[in-house]
């Protein structure tokens, strides 16, 4: 792969086709756990791992895989892989690991992971797969950051834990915030892009 | 030669949205007035503050869209959005409470739906609800009604605009002297901790019917809302389907269980009741449209009051039932399309 090709890939992952703010997948971990920064953090980086590993993965088997069976053998290589991740979590970030809870495992279900396997690693070559794991993850990763920022500054006044109110805007870390925060950041983006159709 | 062709409807209403949002102000002055009397002035001060945001957020965000602001601010919905706001605040409410409801009202419920005429719920009861969750702690001083026999400090006009002001009370002034539970509180707390109905009717917070000062708004409210009846700006269905919808659950529990239950008249007269059946749940936009459909909105809302005042968490569950049926609009009105003349009913041989 060309350093364009790579450079291209992880542009439409981070931005133009953003699996968070573009393909709205994975929205169930993405509201459920951007409640503080470093949950965020936690989840977006075991994402991208996910990602990049499943995409390889599939790319590397996508010969071998026999069409009609080829969702049960993604879910199973994206389980085996988030078991892995969520064992590293578990003996050497227990905090985390407690503070995200059913989300590790639930990774398993992060229809961003299925279908970058479905869309992308089962017809392209590993190092593209690889370059486009990474950048969707990132993608989502750093929304997953951005939204948890977002969140805790404005519900609690304090970021990564360091305080700087008493109190915030409670709706913030509560689900409807989720929501409101993840609708103003797809509009933040389009305002960016520019309006549809000019 | 050609002639001009008009299409129907050939018989146009005078009725303009600025016309009918000035009465429905009008129908709630009395009200406010008697508002005012009972649980002190608070209440002007949450309207201005109200007005201000929601007419100022109003031209920003047409501002914003492009459109011309004065459009907008000549309709008035924006103030009537603010009066039913201020209504539904306590009168002792910190002025950035106040903003934030009716920010979020008017900016997100209202103008990022599309603006009046758009909007999938009511902006009043939004803002209210986004406020009562964000700021559960400034939205608990609730006064008690100013009776001759009810022992309480009434705070007076400055200390009301310092407490708004600053969100905190004056020094003379504890929260314990002046603040009450609303009678919905003392009834379901009351419920909850095995009291009876009965028992907790000898509360000097309760009245004839309902809350004492709150019964006299309710009927304050339903003389402005009659009004608005006789006037045509509001149909009958939404406010009978709303007191259908909460008495009739009512009434069925409390002949079931008089003890455990509240009367039927507490329920009709206690809280926003009256003010939701005939000015909240009749907004226009955000209610269902076709007459079927309008008496089942009502029923809905109805029924949700009852179970929410009955089962849920919060004393009084006015907003969530609005908000809730608001998001059931789109189904009631496709499936109570009324039949249209020439056509085939369903069912009829073609």
């Amino acid at each position: 792969m060309t350093a364009a090709a790579w450079t291209e890939r992880l542009r439409t992952g981070l931005w133009k086709d953003n699996p968070g703010l573009v393909q709205l997948l994975g929205l169930c971990p993405l509201l459920a756990v951007t409640s503080t920064f470093v949950n965020g953090l936690g989840l977006g980086i075991a994402t991208l791992l996910v990602l990049t590993f499943s995409n390889a993965l599939v790319s590397a088997t996508r010969r071998l895989i026999r069409p009609e069976i080829r969702i049960p053998i993604y879910v199973v290589i994206i389980a085996s892989l988030v078991t892995c991740a969520e064992l590293i979590f578990k003996a050497w970030f227990p905090a985390l690991d407690r503070s995200l809870g059913i989300f590790i495992p639930l990774i398993v279900t992060n229809c961003a992971i299925v279908a970058r396997a479905e869309i992308f690693a089962s017809r392209n070559p590993i190092g593209a797969s690889i370059a486009d794991g990474l950048g969707m993850g990132a993608g989502f990763a750093l929304l997953l950051m951005a939204l948890g920022a977002f969140r805790e500054l404005v519900g609690q006044a304090s970021l990564a834990g360091f305080s700087f109110a008493d109190s915030g805007f409670l709706l913030a870390v509560l689900p409807p915030g989720a929501f409101f925060a993840l609708a103003l950041a797809v509009a933040l983006k389009n305002h960016i892009d520019g309006k549809p159709g000019r | 030669m050609e002639f001009a062709r008009r299409e129907a409807p050939h018989v146009a209403s005078s009725a303009s949205v600025a016309s009918m949002m000035l009465q429905v102000l009008a129908a709630l002055v009395p009200a406010a007035l008697a508002h005012v009397w009972y649980f002190g002035p608070g209440f002007i001060f949450n309207f201005i503050v109200a007005t201000v945001f929601c007419v100022g957020g109003e031209a920003l965000m047409m501002r914003a869209r492009g459109r011309d602001p004065r459009v907008a601010l000549s309709d008035y919905s924006a103030v009537v959005t603010a009066a039913l706001l201020a209504f539904a605040l306590p009168s002792l409410t910190p002025w950035w409470v106040t903003a934030t409801g009716a920010l979020f009202g008017i900016v997100v419920a209202k103008h990022l739906y599309g603006g009046i005429g758009f909007n999938v719920f009511n902006p009043a009861m939004a803002g209210y609800v986004v406020v009562l969750v964000a700021f559960p702690m400034e939205m608990n001083l609730w006064v008690a009604p100013r009776m001759g026999d009810i022992d309480y400090v009434h705070p007076g006009m400055m200390q009301t605009l310092q407490y708004l002001l600053t969100g905190s009370l004056p020094d003379a002034l504890g929260y314990d002297a002046i603040s009450r539970a609303t009678p919905l509180d003392a009834m379901q707390s009351g419920l909850r901790n095995m009291l009876t109905y009965q028992d907790v009717r000898t509360n000097p917070l309760m009245g004839d019917f309902g809350g004492r000062g709150w019964e006299w708004l309710g009927n304050l409210f339903a003389i402005g809302g009659g009004w608005l009846l006789i006037k045509r700006v509001i149909r009958w269905q939404i406010p009978t389907g709303v007191l259908l919808g909460l008495l009739v659950p009512a009434s069925i529990m409390y002949l079931a269980a008089p003890g455990t239950n509240a009367a039927p008249g507490f329920h009709l007269f206690s809280g926003a009741t009256i003010l939701c059946a005939f000015f909240i749940a009749t907004d226009p936009v955000s209610a269902a449209t076709t007459p079927r459909g309008r008496l089942l909105y009502g029923l809905g809302i109805g029924f949700l009051i009852f179970a929410i005042r009955k089962w849920g968490s919060y004393a009084d569950g006015v907003a969530f039932a609005v908000l809730l049926m608001n998001m059931a609009v789109p189904a009631i009105d496709y499936l109570t399309r009324p039949h249209i003349v020439g056509h085939p009913r369903k069912g009829d041989s073609t």
